[in-house]
């Protein structure tokens, strides 16, 4: 990737079409997802947008950040919102109502409105067969509402609905693994992401917005806020995700997994859980279990994509 | 085809209501009583008949939810539910009157569990009362159909985009086979003018629909959807009388029946009124002045005609088929006895409470309602309502 540093401006569209001025926090990874997902996808989508931190920083009337059309309507429907969005272009254009145009429907929601409360209707337009991208921005808790836990939140990390305490090492159940349950619907296309790897992660949404059926993108994004984490330090918490196997980097192309990094060797966990404050309280044997758990998952990860 | 008069179940005149409308996008999510409306726009769809996008979604909330992506796009777009669905559908409910979605939709009416009760009450109406809907109630398959297709042209008229709700009772309409005029297609595509969304999702032309208001506009945007709502009752009286020029069959918010010098009136919504129609007969074969109203438009709220409608009499029973529960009566009556306190000349106002859960009520039951109507405006009640028809 560095050896591209020089050239990034030139490789990648100066156009924004998620606008600056929009009012993420700092050192933002989500706000940067999305940013670099809106340069992948250029102007011809429409995007349905999930209550959270994204809808909540780019929208507050009478402002937007969005040059490209936007609509948000509920927490929970995303998947639904945008199958009617889909549906519906296609009969208004059969009917000649519309002009015939290439334009792709792309969700883009939290964590929590992926995995829980809009996992229902995210599972209803993937079983259809809507032709559409699902990007969910995975920052591991409810940190619009100020970081409760989520099904997405990881073992060990201390939310203020599962705070660490004398008697709880905070979350106590592991993350659970969305992109498998997407895949799980026979989808054509699921990839994993993060901003830390720009390229990486535009190349996916590209091919998810390309491909015709449901595809679904899985961006983990870093949250300086919720994660206690120093702001200056959202890319390289992110590539310490993705470098200590805790959050893989792959893509599931018509039932066939690939691997899109490849690492020689994993780092350990404590390289990835010691520059957050939501993993401070935990004990080396829990971080040990940690280890034992992503080296299992790693593992099985491994078997798919041989 | 030309206008013929069919024997009809009224979930398929429904059906074909929406196919001469010719809908664009249906999404809908199979509920008793609501199923026989979307089975047979399922079928028309699957017969190449209608050319729409049929979606069959994992539930209510998503019926409605892919309802405000199909019309956010220009589509036109119609759903139908019922009782539990219509619960599971409130939070979108007011994301598509808030959001100017023109939403088509019948509620085949049926009770709330628990306990579990698939048959015809309000109380599914009443609980989705204030989230901002057109609402119109049907009393027979024929006002069923005629709605839905006036319907349409309400919810989609440049003044209005505003979603509308059909109400019909479920069993004693959706599954009632009446004969029913269905017009051709023709005179509907000149009654009902193509659906022109004025600001849909388009890349051509990026719009950003909804925002969050902070504290210093939401109060505006309540203010000029109240406004918006409460201007489209001209536009649905307009609607009603074009309707009658074209079809001739006229509607109005309020209609009354047999109501020439009554002192004692009985007001009523959805079904039953054809059943009260009887009773009324019965007693003014008897000599009794008593008259009936049928409330046909529920929102926008028709206070003018109400008052006028009432004014002369001294009583007026209300039967509710929905209880407000530990409120003052039912949501009908709450609602007219509220229109009607400021006013100097004004009935007194009696309210019962009937007919839930499917329990019927016959003609005799409707004259026992008005006998002891008129007892309770003479001797009064220790009860705010009488619920009629309980067995003790």
């Amino acid at each position: 990737m560095e050896k591209y540093a020089v050239f990034v401006p030139k490789l990648v569209t100066k156009r924004e079409n998620f606008a600056p001025g929009h009012r993420a926090c700092t050192g933002c990874g989500e706000a940067l997802a999305v940013r670099l997902a809106c340069k992948a996808l250029g102007q011809n989508v429409i995007i349905v947008s999930a209550t959270g931190c994204m809808e909540i920083v780019s929208s507050p009337l009478p402002y937007t950040s969005w040059r490209v059309p936007w609509i948000h309507t509920l927490f929970e429907n995303t998947g639904a919102v945008a199958s009617g969005i889909e549906a519906g272009l296609k009969v208004i254009v059969r009917k000649g109502k519309r002009p015939a145009k290439e334009v792709k429907v792309v969700v883009m929601a939290g964590d929590g409105g992926t995995s829980d409360i809009g996992l229902q209707a995210l599972s209803g337009a993937l079983e259809r067969g809507h032709d559409f991208l699902y990007v969910c921005l995975d920052n591991e808790a409810y940190m619009n509402t100020g970081i409760q836990r989520s099904s997405a939140t990881p073992f060990g990390a201390s939310t203020t609905t599962a705070p660490a305490g004398k008697m709880s090492i905070g979350q106590v159940t592991w993350k659970k693994n969305m992109p498998a349950i997407a895949a799980a619907h026979d989808i054509p296309y699921v990839a994993t992401a993060c901003p830390s790897y720009p390229f990486d992660l535009m190349a996916k949404v590209a091919k998810g917005a390309a491909i015709h059926g449901p595809a679904y993108v899985h961006i983990l994004s870093v949250c300086p806020v919720g994660w206690r984490s120093a702001p200056d330090l959202t890319i390289r918490i992110g590539r310490l995700a993705v470098e200590t196997g805790i959050f893989p980097l792959y893509e599931m192309e018509n039932g066939k997994y690939k691997l899109s990094i490849d690492l020689p060797q994993l780092r350990p966990v404590q390289d990835y859980l010691k520059l957050q404050g939501r993993f401070r309280h935990l004990s080396e044997e829990t971080i040990k279990e940690i280890q034992y758990r992503v080296n299992k998952e790693y593992a099985k990860l491994m078997e798919k994509v041989a | 085809m030309t206008t013929q008069r069919i024997g009809i179940e009224v979930s398929r005149a429904i059906a074909i209501a929406a196919k001469l409308a010719n809908v664009d996008v249906v999404s809908a999510y199979p509920i008793t009583p609501q199923t026989h409306i979307v089975e047979d726009i399922a079928e028309l769809v699957a017969d190449g008949e209608l050319d729409a996008a049929y979606i069959p979604v994992e539930s209510e909330h998503s019926a409605m939810s892919a309802c405000l992506g199909a019309s956010a796009v220009g589509a036109r777009t119609f759903t139908a539910t019922a009782g539990q669905g219509l619960e599971l559908m409130h939070e979108v409910l007011y994301i598509a009157s808030s959001m100017r979605l023109p939403v088509v939709m019948t509620v085949a009416n049926r009770a709330l569990s628990a306990p579990l009760s698939i048959w015809c009450d309000h109380s599914d109406v009443m609980a989705v009362r204030d989230t901002g809907w057109i609402q119109i109630f049907a009393a027979n398959g024929q006002e069923t159909f005629d709605n839905v297709l006036c319907a349409f042209r309400i919810a989609e008229d440049q003044r209005v985009l505003l979603p509308v709700m059909i109400h019909l009772d479920g069993f004693y309409l959706t599954h009632m086979v009446e004969p029913i005029y269905v017009p051709e297609q023709s005179k509907v595509d000149k009654f009902l003018p193509p659906y022109e969304y004025p600001l849909p999702l388009d890349p051509n032309k990026p719009i950003t629909m909804g925002a969050f208001a902070p504290p210093n506009i939401y109060t505006e945007t309540k203010k000029a959807q109240q406004a918006n709502l409460t201007a489209a009752k001209e536009v649905i009286l307009q609607c009603w009388r074009e309707f009658g020029n074209f079809f001739g069959r006229y509607y109005s918010p309020v209609e009354g029946y047999r109501c020439e010098k009554a002192k004692v009136l009985l007001l009523v919504m959805g079904s039953l009124s054809e059943t009260a129609m009887s009773a009324i007969d019965t007693l003014r074969d008897e000599g009794k002045e008593v008259g009936l109203i049928k409330l046909r438009l529920w929102r926008p709220f028709p206070f003018d005609e109400i008052r006028r409608a009432v004014r002369d009499a001294e009583v007026l029973i209300i039967l509710d088929r929905a209880l407000s529960f530990g409120g003052p009566a039912g949501p009908v009556c709450s609602e007219i006895r509220s229109a009607l306190y400021n006013e100097d000349k004004k009935p007194k106002v009696i309210s019962f409470v009937g007919g839930l859960g499917g329990r019927d009520i016959s003609p005799d039951g409707f004259k026992e309602i008005i006998n002891r109507g008129i007892e309770i405006s003479q001797t009064g009640s220790e009860q705010e309502f009488e619920m009629f028809g309980v067995r003790e």
